[in-house]
Order: C-alpha cells, then structure tokens, then sequence
C-alpha cells in the first residue's frame, strides 16, 4: 500500500484529530492534534496494516524569526513543530507527523507548552523527549524522567530556540 | 547487647551497603566521556544512570548559521570514527533535498569509500571490545590494519580521521592515480587477516565466557528502543537500511549483491566459513553483536571489490561539489543511512535560502545507548564494560 492510501485511510478513522495533510512534501506528512497524539501513535504502532513499530527520529523545529525585518516577510505565526519519523520494519514504509505548538503556553512566557509523551509507545522516545525539553523547552506530559539530557541540569534557557541568547557565564566561565 | 549463639551465623552473614559508584567520565571502557552511575551492593548493581553531554558542541546550532558544504566538515567530527559515513549521510540528504542525483562514477566511489570505512570503523570496535575486555593483543592487530586504511583515505583527501571528502553533489576529487590497485592489494592481504581476528577474539574461550549470554537484548526491546546497525541486527531483526531504506540510498547499492548479515533459522548467511556460533551465546547478547560486525567486515570487502569493478567500468567524472553558497528549495527532508554503528538520519529544513533553518542529527549511539539502564540492571561491575563496549558507542556522535 502506498503511502498516500495509508494517509487517506488514516483520515478516515482520525476525522478532526488530523489537522492537515501534505502530500506533495519530499516526505509527505500529517499535522495531528497535541489532544489526539497518543491515539493515533498507539493505533499506527499496533495496526498491523500500518505497523510502524520503530520511531526512527524526534526532532523540534523552531518557527520564529527574530529580526523584525525578516519577520515581516514570512507566511507563519510564530510557533514549535515537533516532527516524527516513523518506520514501519515489516512494512518498509514511513511516515512523518507533526505536532504545532505554541511557543510558550498561553502566550506567557517561560511557561512551557505541553504535550503528550510517546515514551509509552516507543521506549526510544524517552531520550529524544528529554533532548528537546533541554534544547526547545516542550514539556512532555507523562515522560517518565523528564530532565536535562546534552546540557548541565542548572543551564538556564533554551539553546535551539531562535531567539535564545547564551549566557554571559556559567559558574565563573566566560560564555561569551 | 543481643547474644549470637552460634558464631558461625556472623562469619557468613557479612552485609553490604548500597552503594553509589560513579563510572567515568574518564573511564578507559566508556569509550569516550559517558559517565555511569551505578547503584550497587556489593557486585550486583541495581540501577544504571547514564549522564551524557560532555563532549556537547552545539553542532546543530552552528548547522543553522553554516550553508550544507560549510557544515559537512561539522559532521565528521560526531562519528569521529565513521567521518566519511557522516559525510555521505549528510550529502544524501541534502542532495535529496535538492533533487540532484550523482554521476553512475560518484556513485560506486562512495561505495568504495564508504565500505572501506565500515571496515576501519568495525575493526576499531573489535579492537577496542577485546581492551574492554582485558586482552590487549587484538587491540594491536586491528589497528596495524587500520592504520592502513587510514593511509589509502589520507591519499585521497589529505586527512586521516576528519575527511569532508564526500560532499553534496559527489566527491571533491577523484581518486589519485594507482589509487584502485593499492586499494585492492590491502584487501589481498587484509581478507587472512580476519581469520587470525576469529582465532584471537571470536572463538577465544575466555572471550566467549566473557560475553556471551550478556546483555541480551531482545528483539522487541531493540526495536521499541531504536537500536540499529549491528545492535538491532545482533538481535535478529532482518534490517538493513542498504536493502531496506529509501529509494533515494537503496539506490546507491543497486547492482550490488549481498546478504543481510543476521541469523536466520539459526544460520547466519556464509557461515560456513565461519567459526560456529558457541552454544553459550544467546541471540541478542554481547557475543552476537560483536560477531554480526566482523562478519560485516567480510562482506565489505565483498562489496569494495564489487564497486571498483564497477567504478571503473563507469564514465564521467567524480561529480562536481555544488557552490558553497548554493540555495537550497523550500521545504525539508529527512533521510537515514547504514553508517557503521546504525542509521544515521539526517533531517534540514530550508526556508529557501543558502543557510538551512534547522538541522538534526539522528545519532545512531544515542539510541544504543539509551538501552543500557534496562539492560545492566542486575548484573555484575565487571560485566558493564562487556555490555557498553559491545554497543560499539562513539560519544561525539551522541552528543553533537
């Protein structure tokens, strides 16, 4: 089965929970629901037509231009995406779903948006949700462990956030 | 004060505390800077932590201020040990992005190179696995034949460790004149070699007692945990990303005949000329894991052989390296690779400019290595380094 079938039929069955579907990407993807993420994870590990039992990468991407000039010229509202790879072993097929957050929750800022972690579904999940919590500031509801992973635990902010800054020192060490 | 009638019972009632013990970071046998922390009482430890990050150099961060040639040579030095394989995957990727093919001549030399660096990444493994493990000789052995392919790369690009040789768009140069025939002559000679390994390491009774049947890894386990490369394969999951990957990497290998390197029925393919599988070993243990990578040396060199009979049949030129200040399409892409130690993937997404907006390295040891805390819970002190060291880890490719 194709991968454009797989995400029609995925339609189907998800209705409202998939937000958006891009099939003419280099590697097509579907936009799901921070609300649906758990769901929809479990039903495509476990459906055997599916079977995407391997979550090859997790990564973050930061949707934020910090220079005003540039900024007037995107066509995006400022936001985090969070990106998953899947791979399905016997069916040598993948997939891509995304996730669109809200740089901070609610517009405060310093407060973490939140979402659900697949670290229950894919045990590989726990790391690659401790690295972006250190590196993006997404908080992952339910993750088993959820701290600091490449950073020391005390490092303020967040350094793959486009607008960070990295501090002046660090425990008497000039950064910069 | 309480009495002891027999004075037999405190002589062998002698207790343990638990205790905490930190291993590393500058342990010999965590290969590079891992700190573990241990929980034990007495020998039996009850709990791994690992902590990581020590060799963290924002390479992503630097990814997003650099253009894909300017970040090529930040790539080589993750996997310092792979360096072309990093190099390949991340030119894949990028070239996928783009939608730019190689030339047919391109293509069989970064098979050329890319196997012979299976072949020196995979002897450093067995070397370093035989040191973890107390025996120091192999260690010696494998890098007096390292050292020589070490030499052919630096013939061709001028380094020897961090190489920025494959690039987008194919290599920066061809290979040196009498390149090929000194290429084959090591392999002449290299091929009894691994015999003699087998004889030192594979098949060596105290090697075996000291992994086999340790650290056995499941094949739910390594798949739900993201192990790849000789870890998932050790543990008789049929997957390699040569045969099984994207269109846009398999297509590199096509013409090429060789067998997934995993025990099927079991029967690893070609055993035969290999030393029998010791009945101590168990699927999945530290023992398979090192002998699913020397058997990927044997069929590296297969494949070498393969790719110059081919690169020298092809026309055209090595491929021209795009300009260092190339724009790059809209839109984004993500793309795996076999590197030696497993899938390396590489993700960029691009807004269109010559910079990419974000860049990701799928670290193929950080997924390895997230199993340990399962897998060296209840074991003993001495058996952690035959665990960790059987995963093959490289930790500048963990922590970016």
């Amino acid at each position: 089965m194709g991968g454009q079938d797989l995400i029609t039929q995925l339609k189907d069955h998800f209705g409202d929970q998939i937000r958006d579907v891009n099939l003419e990407a280099i590697d097509p993807w579907i936009e799901v629901i921070p609300e649906g993420l758990i769901g929809i994870c479990t039903f495509l590990r476990d459906d055997p037509q599916f079977g995407f039992d391997f979550l090859s990468c997790l990564s973050g991407v930061d949707y934020f231009q910090p220079d005003p000039k540039k900024a007037a010229k995107v066509d995006w509202e400022p936001h985090l995406e969070l990106v998953y790879h899947l791979w399905s072993i016997a069916n040598k097929t993948s997939l891509v779903l995304k996730v669109i957050l809200p740089r901070w929750k609610d517009g405060v800022v310093d407060e973490l948006p939140e979402v659900p972690s697949v670290a229950g579904i894919w045990r590989t999940a726990d790391w690659h949700e401790r690295e972006i919590y250190d590196l993006f500031g997404i908080r992952f509801s339910g993750h088993p462990d959820l701290r600091r992973i490449l950073c020391p635990e005390d490092w303020v902010g967040y350094p793959l956030r486009k607008d960070y800054e990295m501090p002046v020192e660090y425990h008497g060490i000039r950064c910069r | 004060m309480s009495t002891v009638e027999k004075t037999q019972i405190v002589e062998f009632d002698v207790r343990t505390d638990e205790m905490l013990v930190n291993m590393g970071p500058q342990h010999p046998s965590t290969h590079g800077v891992l700190r573990l922390v241990l929980r034990t009482d007495g020998e039996i430890v009850s709990e791994v932590t690992p902590h990581l990050g020590y060799l963290h150099r924002c390479a992503e961060k630097i990814g997003e201020n650099l253009t894909p040639r300017q970040w090529s040579p930040y790539t080589d030095r993750m996997d310092y040990l792979a360096g072309m394989s990093m190099n390949l995957g991340w030119s894949l990727c990028v070239e996928k992005l783009m939608n730019l093919h190689v030339t047919e001549k391109a293509r069989h030399l970064r098979v050329i190179i890319a196997e012979m660096q299976r072949i020196a990444s995979h002897l450093v493994g067995m070397g370093v696995y035989g040191l973890d493990l107390g025996s120091f000789s192999p260690f010696l052995y494998a890098f007096r034949e390292r050292e020589k392919i070490l030499d052919l790369f630096e013939e061709v690009c001028g380094a020897r460790l961090t190489y920025s040789y494959l690039t987008v768009g194919g290599a920066t140069a061809d290979f040196p004149p009498g390149w090929l025939e000194k290429c084959e002559s090591f392999l002449e000679q290299f091929l009894p070699v691994i015999d003699e390994y087998h004889a030192l390491l594979t098949t060596n009774a105290i090697f075996i007692k000291r992994c086999a049947g340790i650290g056995v890894i499941s094949r739910e386990m390594a798949i739900s945990y993201g192990c790849t490369g000789p870890v998932l394969r050790g543990s008789g999951v049929d997957m390699d990303l040569r045969r099984d990957g994207e269109e846009w990497y398999t297509n590199m290998y096509d013409g090429y005949a060789f067998e997934v390197i995993v025990e099927k029925d079991g029967h690893y393919p070609n055993d035969h000329t290999y030393p029998a599988v010791p009945p101590e070993a168990i699927l999945g243990d530290s023992w398979h894991r090192f002998y699913v990578r020397m058997l990927e040396v044997r069929q590296a060199v297969d494949l070498v052989h393969q790719a110059i009979d081919c690169y020298r049949k092809a026309e055209g030129s090595c491929g021209d390296p795009v300009k260092i200040t190339e724009k790059l399409p809209k839109g984004e892409a993500y793309l795996e690779t076999e590197a030696p130690r497993g899938q390396m993937g590489f993700y960029v997404v691009s807004d269109g400019s010559a910079i990419p907006w974000r860049v990701k390295a799928r670290s193929s040891c950080f997924c390895n290595l997230s199993v340990t805390s399962d897998l060296c819970r209840n074991t003993l002190i001495a058996d952690i380094p035959a665990i960790i060291g059987s995963l093959d880890i490289v930790m500048g490719e963990i922590d970016r």
